[in-house]
């Protein structure tokens, strides 16, 4: 066991955790910040992403001692930036959630992909978002509501 | 006047001497000069071969596409994920390398890592686009060739095989998820470096053919 002082969402959040512990399991089972998702465990789904350093990062593979003094940003503060603010605007117009399962971390993608991109293309949308799976399927709605948002950024 | 012209014949007769001796031992020079480069060029492309032989392992190939995509695994299939080589090799927003690869190897999950993970440019594809890695003299045209290879000469390629943070990577590639080691190329790095090194010194020189 180790203690690691991570910067989560702004603020200093202290955790004494096995090195090799995935940042999700410390985020949802430490910390109890249940808005990032387990679903594949193996980067293949894109559910559990969060924002490292404003990258958009695999959560189940990265273990919490390589996270070192970079800032995470979780669903749960990503409102509080405008970009991200915009995104669960537009997310909500187009009511694009069906389970729900996947959308925060089809959001935490899609807030990184206006980041870079803030007028992105089909092209660009279906590259950035490609490795975030969604079971029910409502690409669609996500594709109109990242342009939604990118209306309004 | 009979020592003169004495003189003169002599001086005629040596001057020819000399000049024969000069054209034999030239051409017997050239012929060994021939010979010795042959052996150097046959040499560095020896070496060459070594090198080769490291280029083309999963390690480094799958790196070097000629695709819009990386590789993964001995079998050098297709990254999972979806995964895009992006406008500077280094993935797209939302779907970088450093999404999940981070500075280090994460063997606990068995990502690989290492510092500034990317593509190598399609400059320096090593590959086909059926991803059949290319023939031994079409990676050392493109190796040597400055307009690919951001201008780099012999010593620059032996510096870049010798300090590169993922050149390094390839001998040092962490485990798998499955907690097995990945393979690592056929020779050792100091191997790699050595025989770049014989490479680089007998001028760079590529095999023939395509």
């Amino acid at each position: 066991m180790a203690t690691y002082q991570l910067n989560v969402n702004g603020e200093r959040r202290d955790v004494t955790v096995d090195p090799s512990t995935p940042l999700l399991w410390v985020l949802r089972e430490d910390l109890k910040m249940t808005g990032t998702k387990y679903g594949c465990g193996v980067s293949a789904c894109g559910a559990c992403t969060v924002h490292v350093a404003g990258v958009a990062t695999r959560s189940c593979m990265l273990p919490v001692s390589l996270v070192g003094e970079r800032p995470v940003v979780t669903i749960e503060a990503i409102g509080r930036d405008p970009v991200g603010r915009a995104v669960q605007d537009a997310w909500v117009e187009k009511d694009v959630v069906q389970c729900g399962y996947c959308q925060s971390g089809q959001i935490m993608c899609a807030v990184a992909l206006l980041k870079h991109t803030p007028k992105p293309t089909d092209a660009n949308i279906e590259e950035s978002m490609g490795g975030n799976i969604c079971r029910c399927a409502t690409y669609v709605r996500i594709r109109e509501a990242i342009k939604s948002a990118a209306q309004r950024i | 006047m009979l020592r003169s012209r004495a003189a003169g014949l002599l001086i005629s007769a040596f001057s020819c001497a000399f000049g024969t001796w000069m054209i034999v031992s030239g051409a017997l020079g050239q012929a060994r000069d021939a010979r010795r480069s042959a052996a150097s060029r046959a040499q560095g492309i020896a070496a060459w071969e070594q090198v080769y032989s490291v280029l083309t392992h999963a390690r480094c190939i799958n790196c070097h596409t000629a695709t819009v995509y990386p590789q993964q695994g001995d079998d050098r299939q297709r990254h999972f994920a979806n995964v895009v080589r992006g406008p500077e090799g280094k993935g797209v927003p939302g779907l970088n390398c450093a999404s999940c690869h981070q500075e280090t190897n994460a063997d606990s999950t068995g990502v690989p890592g290492g510092h500034n993970w990317h593509l190598a440019p399609l400059s320096m594809k090593w590959q086909d686009l059926n991803d059949k890695p290319l023939s031994t003299a079409a990676v050392c045209r493109a190796l040597t060739d400055r307009s690919k290879n951001h201008n780099l000469d012999g010593p620059g390629l032996l510096k870049h095989h010798e300090e590169e943070a993922l050149v390094h990577w390839a001998w040092q590639p962490g485990q798998r998820p499955d907690g097995t080691m990945r393979t690592v190329p056929p020779l050792t790095h100091e191997e790699f470096v050595a025989a770049t090194r014989r490479w680089v010194e007998a001028g760079t020189p590529c095999p023939r053919g395509r």
